[in-house]
């Protein structure tokens, strides 16, 4: 049996009011909120969050895969899920991938993981999406889409949901794209892209699926599959495949937005929250064509342990009505510069020397006194842990690897810094202490000041540290947040 | 314990420029101001000078010995750059006085500087070039914020509301404005109220625009001979009592016990001055001080690393004015850090200019009676990994 073994999600702590864009331009009033990236979250970020929230209490080494699906990768050339795999500190024999150009990559990801462990070339792939998509200011799409991301485990141990069969339709038609140097969604008239598009070639894909092999709506459960930017079109494409509206997977039109790439898993988390064995679901996705799946919920479902997923994520929220916050955490306005120095050029070669100590968390740990040491203090050269010599008790060589992710920590320290430059002021920053011993500075991130104390508890978050625009660097780290 | 520098080595001149906003002067003008008038205080002719040492923390100036040597034109002689973080002046009167001491030197010149304003913005510069793994995952702060985080410490250590605390600390930095209006040559000089200050706008939290110290442009200069030749070139030399610098070795960084709220490097370094110097009670010895006030907190706890109060109790002898200028132990005299202002590699050697005119009584408004003893600390840094420099003159 084969199918996924976990899940995971995640949705960035703020949501905005799409009344603030109706307030800034006027036009068509649309309900609802959509969730927003912080200004230091992209999609690597965000299908990190997922993976790591699917992948709780689970061991990396016994994954074999990690595919990451997005259309809003930062690099055009260069992989992101190798930056995911060291952060996980997999084996170096574990295949990576991206998978983008369309919105339905997520299940193409699946599918390909899935034929993998079917045909014994792997045991265990992770998937994982995320989407921080952008509508151009003062259109329809920058209040519909979201962002977001969800990660599901496959392979053939401990299997929550089988996948019993899939079926997909490959559709040549450039309805809603974005080309190269495109900041922002285009899309042709949306009429003749809904009728031509998603309007027939996702029920084709479904009907394709249950035809296949012989089910009929009244067998599943549950139906989920994505919804376009005009979520109008979504309950039509049920109604016309005579599946009853309480079957229909809810796509989040109220309260996260259009995910591109990602919504169609988170909604399967958000199913599988809900599952019990015996279920049956049916699976799709659109983009340039569909993907459809016919998932079996299994008894192992009860025994997975509880993940934050999309409920969790759901209810824990800061919602802001400030479109000014929106523009300048996407970039998208080019604000006065900060009167500070300029940032240092990142060394490609530090980058790839500290890639662990950076994307993992690795620190040292003395075998001599047992004193676990990581150095990220500000403003002193040398970051990262010590080098060969234990402080606390002199012995030379004598280090192994320690990892401070996953551990426990608290503020001993902080401040609120408003002369940083910082998109989100004043730039909060933690000296926190980890538990088993251990201390390290870090930006916080998705605080609100008022609440950040000493002894407070935080968790570690994975974030875009900064943008190098000289050298084209995405430099990604860990910063300390509020427990969500 | 070695036998130390004291009484080895004199200051025989001094120089200083007024430190400022000095947006029509390069460092090389304020560099041969602070040399012009050292020179003339001393009463030597350059072709005595037999090395010099000069300082800065950032670059600007340039490296190498020769910016000093083509600014001052300087005769083929021996000179070096040194730097240690804050720490630069002081760190070129330590070179000075040991070029001296072990005879290699008849006489030496240390020149400290500093240009910060030249540099488009209000803080510091980058410390680094181009980066390591630094660069790739320290948190997004500035000094103030970095400082800030003592205070936090301090404040929480000893249970101390933020609000009370501000009061405390604000009242260091009200103490050194009442002392730099006396001072023609200080950057800031204006009173201000209490008030003004616990409401000042927060530059990071729990600090406010009044806790953190002048970013300045200025030069310092000192000329130090042997003491048994000092009385053959002025009356009142002022002699080199103790003089000890202090590292960190890492381990605040690294240990979860470091409490955040004072400085190791400055207490050790207080220690072993005073060994030196053969001080046994700081806080009755010491006449007078100049400490590194880059913060209004960074002078609380040097009170209590330096042994001046007791820990956690600085605030009761800042309440009670031990520390004003009529205080039993006036710290900061010429306005400290605060608002004499801080040219990075200047500023140790400004310290000692204030303590050398106040033992030759030539402090003006603000002369101390009769003092003996003056202290300079200079911290270079962060609360938990910084280079400390302290400094003992008296006659």
């Amino acid at each position: 049996m084969v199918g996924i073994t976990s899940y995971g999600a995640y949705i960035p702590l703020h949501r905005i009011e799409r009344d603030a864009f109706y307030k800034e331009w006027g036009g068509m009033p649309i309900p609802g909120e959509r969730s927003m990236a912080t200004f230091d979250e992209d999609s690597v970020t965000i299908a990190m969050e997922s993976a790591i929230d699917c992948m709780k209490g689970l061991d990396p080494k016994k994954v074999d895969g990690l595919f990451f699906a997005t259309t809003t990768s930062p690099y055009k050339e260069k992989l992101c899920a190798s930056i995911m795999a060291t952060a996980f500190d997999m084996r170096r024999d574990v295949r990576t991938m991206d998978v983008t150009g369309t919105l339905r990559v997520g299940t193409t990801a699946m599918a390909a993981a899935f034929d993998a462990v079917k045909a014994g070339s792997a045991k265990s792939i992770l998937v994982t999406t995320g989407e921080t998509r952008m509508g151009a200011p003062a259109g329809d799409f920058e209040q519909s889409v979201g962002d977001g991301g969800a990660a599901v485990l496959l392979g053939d141990k401990g299997v929550i949901a089988s996948i019993e069969g899939s079926y997909s339709v490959s559709d040549e038609f450039s309805g809603q794209w974005r080309a190269d140097g495109d900041d922002f969604i285009r899309s042709w008239e949306d009429r003749m892209v809904y009728d031509q598009g998603y309007s027939a070639v996702l029920p084709e894909a479904i009907s394709g699926l249950m035809k296949k092999y012989n089910l009929s709506p009244g067998d599943f459960a549950k139906i989920v599959y994505d919804a376009p930017l005009d979520v109008r079109r979504h309950a039509r494409v049920a109604g016309g495949l005579k599946f009853d509206a309480a079957q229909v997977q809810d796509p989040m039109f109220m309260n996260v937005g259009n995910t591109g790439a990602a919504l169609a898993m988170m909604m399967l988390v958000a199913a599988l929250e809900e599952a019990k064995p015996g279920d049956k679901i049916l699976f799709a996705s659109y983009g340039n064509g569909a993907d459809a799946f016919y998932l079996q919920v299994t008894p192992e479902i009860k025994k997975l342990k509880a993940r934050r997923g999309i409920k969790h994520h759901l209810e824990s929220k800061k919602t802001i009505n400030n479109y000014g916050t929106y523009l300048r955490w996407r970039k998208i306005l080019t604000l006065e510069r900060a009167r500070r120095p300029e940032q240092a050029a990142t060394s490609i070669v530090a980058l790839w020397r500290d890639r662990r100590i950076i994307l993992g968390l690795w620190g040292v740990k003395c075998k001599v006194c047992g004193t676990p040491q990581y150095t990220a203090t500000p403003g002193i050269m040398g970051g990262g842990p010590p080098i060969r010599i234990c402080v606390n008790c002199q012995a030379k060589d004598q280090f192994e690897d320690y990892c401070f992710l996953g551990k426990k920590a608290k503020v001993f320290s902080f401040t609120h810094d408003n002369l940083a430059d910082s998109p989100d002021p004043p730039a909060t920053v933690t000296v926190v202490d980890f538990d088993g011993g251990g201390r390290a500075a870090f930006d916080m991130t998705d605080r609100d000041p008022d609440e950040v104390k000493v002894g407070m508890p935080v968790e570690m978050t994975f974030r875009k540290l900064y943008h190098d625009p000289a050298r084209g660097v995405h430099n990604y780290f860990w910063k300390t947040r509020p427990i969500r | 314990m070695p036998e130390g520098i004291k009484d080895k080595v004199a200051i025989i001149g001094m120089g200083c420029t007024r430190f400022g906003e000095r947006w029509e002067s390069s460092g090389g003008d304020l560099m041969v101001e602070a040399f012009t008038e050292c020179i003339e205080d001393a009463g030597i002719e350059k072709k005595d000078i037999d090395t010099a040492y000069w300082g800065a923390c950032f670059p600007m100036q340039g490296l190498s010995g020769l910016p000093l040597a083509q600014l001052l034109k300087l005769p083929f002689i021996g000179v070096t750059h040194v730097e240690n973080y804050c720490a630069t002046g002081t760190e070129a009167l330590r070179a000075a006085t040991y070029a001296v001491a072990s005879g290699a030197a008849d006489i030496a010149l240390a020149l400290g500087v500093e240009k910060l304003k030249d540099t488009g913005y209000g803080g510091l510069p980058a410390m680094g070039g181009m980066g390591g793994a630094e660069a790739l995952l320290m948190p997004n702060s500035t000094a103030p914020g970095l400082f800030a985080m003592m205070a936090t410490g301090y404040f929480s250590k000893y249970n101390i509301p933020p609000d009370q605390g501000k009061r405390v600390i604000g009242r260091v930095s009200w103490k050194s404005h009442q002392n730099g209006v006396k001072n023609p040559k200080a950057h800031l000089r204006r009173e201000v109220t209490m008030e003004q200050i616990v409401n000042a706008p927060i530059v990071a939290w729990p600090l406010g625009l009044f806790d953190c110290c002048g970013v300045s442009d200025g030069s310092a200069a000192a000329i130090v001979v042997r003491a048994e030749e000092a009385k053959k070139f002025r009356p009142d030399p002022v002699y080199i009592k103790a003089l000890q610098i202090a590292i960190s070795s890492g381990e605040e960084q690294i240990y979860t016990d470091y409490d955040y709220a004072h400085v190791e490097t400055g207490y050790r370094a207080g220690i072993r001055v005073y060994k030196e110097a053969g001080v046994k009670n700081p806080r009755k010895e010491i006449s007078m001080a100049e400490l590194h006030d880059c913060f209004s907190i960074t002078e609380t706890v040097t009170y209590e690393d330096l042994q001046f109060s007791p820990r956690g109790r600085a605030g009761e002898d800042i309440e009670a004015g031990f520390f004003d200028l009529e205080g039993d132990l006036p710290v900061q005299p010429d306005g400290g850090l605060k608002c004499f202002g801080h040219p990075i590699g200047a500023s140790g050697l400004r310290m000692v200019y204030e303590m050398y005119k106040q033992l030759q009584g030539k402090a003006g408004p603000r002369q101390i009676k009769d003092p003996k003893l003056g202290l300079t600390h200079n911290m270079g840094g962060f609360p938990p990994g910084n280079v400390i420099a302290v400094c003992i003159v008296g006659q």
